[in-house]
């Protein structure tokens, strides 16, 4: 065109923000009152699962660490089983943070990249990439503990 | 003879004739709107193949193998492949490809590729470089989620601007002479970036650079959208098509009831994909489909088709790099 290169670098971020503008009115909302159901039922359900499995352990005499520590164990198989059975990610659209948060979710996280990336080896496929979403939560979930952990030190 | 009209658009001298076109979709394709104008439909996403990438190159295979045959011309006749996909250094298409043993150049335009390789291949042809040219496009669902966003088993909510990547591919014979439907003109299109950032948002992005082509199709040509019984942009969905509706009234040309958008034109509503069809098989699919066979019985006489292509990568949205998008135009007429 034979508008001028400087013109034409200050008429940008004009369009830019004019366009953002015109993009925001048609820009779909999530169905709000359908996802917050969702996953408030989905979450809902999970929990009472894992809350059952660990009334149904309590009754067998184990301690509450150790009946906690068995609930979860329970559950991450859960998690896994659904996921390669196929199942997980049908529930997730649904239901989003009501399935991602429990800890049925971290499995689904692992195991979802370790299914995909088979195909591409043992090394390379499922070891490399087996936490690429899981791995920044491990990551910050430690620096978190590690600096939540060194406040508690010092204030005491 | 000067060929080039205005700015950016062609007319061809000897307009190459589309001689046959062949389709195949995956199973959720299958049961969407146009599975009427498919020659297969697949049963699973997968097939007998071992992965999404190599049922990706088995679909384009099909496709180029089928309208050659259709065409009723041997393989060595074919002078020229020209194809695409959207994994990275095309690995669908050069895997699909490598058994035709045809001289091949490979294209990327991303989604626009059925366009793309529809003009370059006309202007081969009109040039007298060869007597027949297969154009082929293909896309997969799964292997495209798997490159550009998550594993296919995460749990993860797709918001309402996603758009679904078709699982299919289409090709079609262009040849010098013959009958059928004829590539008459071109736009050639620029990059154009609005500057929007989010990756659920290619109809979006893409929608100025479909406008641009469009506006200067009709000027360079000295064009009214009404020349053309229908005019289809190839993946813009349902939000980009709106903006698309805007943009061009903006320029002063309004598209009355000849505009639809090809993502807007494969899936059933209930079929729950959010914002339309995208990926380089859904214009491949409504044009060498539907498209071709309503050119054939006359149901349209010319049509306009304006593929739309997101030029980013997984490596340039995570570097916060904005999306640019490309479109370009391919006039048919019988």
């Amino acid at each position: 065109m034979s508008t001028s290169s400087g013109s034409g670098s200050e008429n940008k971020p004009n369009f830019t923000w004019q366009y953002q503008t015109k993009f925001d009115k048609v820009k779909p909302k999530p169905p709000l009152v359908k996802n917050l159901l969702w996953a408030f039922m989905v979450g809902g359900l999970i929990c009472t699962i894992g809350q059952a499995i660990q009334n149904f352990v309590v009754e067998f005499g184990f301690g509450k660490q150790e009946a906690s520590a068995l609930t979860a164990a329970a559950m991450i198989f859960l998690g896994a089983l659904f996921t390669g059975l196929g199942v997980y990610d049908e529930l997730g659209k649904r239901a989003g943070a009501g399935s991602i948060v429990p800890i049925t979710g971290f499995a689904n996280s692992i195991v979802a990249p370790a299914m995909e990336f088979k195909r591409e080896g043992y090394v390379f496929g499922i070891g490399a990439k087996m936490f690429v979403i899981a791995g920044p939560v491990i990551v910050y979930g430690t620096v978190t503990a590690v600096v939540v952990g060194f406040i508690y030190w010092m204030l005491h | 003879m000067d060929k080039k009209r205005g700015e950016q658009s062609i007319v061809f001298g000897n307009p190459p004739v589309i001689t046959s076109t062949a389709v195949i979709g995956g199973p959720m394709e299958g049961s969407g709107l146009l599975s009427a104008y498919f020659d297969k439909v697949m049963e699973d996403n997968i097939g007998d193949q071992s992965s999404w990438e190599k049922s990706e190159s088995y679909m384009l295979e099909w496709v180029i193998t089928t309208a050659i045959q259709k065409a009723k011309i041997a393989p060595p006749e074919i002078d020229y492949i020209l194809a695409g996909d959207l994994l990275n250094q095309l690995m669908a298409t050069h895997f699909a490809v490598r058994s035709v043993g045809r001289p091949f150049l490979g294209l990327y335009g991303a989604c626009s590729t059925m366009a793309q390789s529809l003009l370059v291949g006309a202007m081969i042809l009109d040039g007298g470089f060869g007597k027949n040219i297969v154009a082929a496009v293909s896309s997969h669902h799964d292997a495209a989620e798997r490159q550009y966003r998550y594993p296919t088993e995460l749990g993860v909510q797709r918001p309402q601007l996603a758009q679904w990547t078709v699982t299919g591919a289409g090709a079609a014979v262009l040849a010098a002479t013959g009958d059928g439907p004829k590539v008459t003109a071109a736009t050639i299109g620029k990059i154009v970036d609005p500057g929007l950032q989010d990756p659920n948002a290619m109809g979006p992005a893409m929608a100025p650079a479909a406008a641009d082509t469009m506006w200067r199709h009709f000027k360079d040509l000295n064009r009214q959208p009404s020349y053309y019984d229908m005019i289809y942009s190839g993946d813009l969905g349902t939000i980009g098509k709106t903006l698309l509706i805007q943009l061009l009234e903006e320029k002063g040309i309004p598209l009355s009831g000849n505009y639809e958008d090809c993502g807007c034109m494969i899936y059933q509503a209930e079929q729950d994909v959010h914002a339309g069809a995208s990926g380089c098989a859904s214009s491949a699919l409504v044009l060498c489909g539907q498209l071709y066979k309503l050119l054939l019985t006359g149901q349209l006489r010319r049509i306009l088709l304006v593929g739309t292509g997101s030029l980013h990568s997984t490596t340039s949205y995570q570097q916060k790099e904005t999306i640019p998008g490309i479109a370009h135009a391919v006039a048919i007429e019988v």
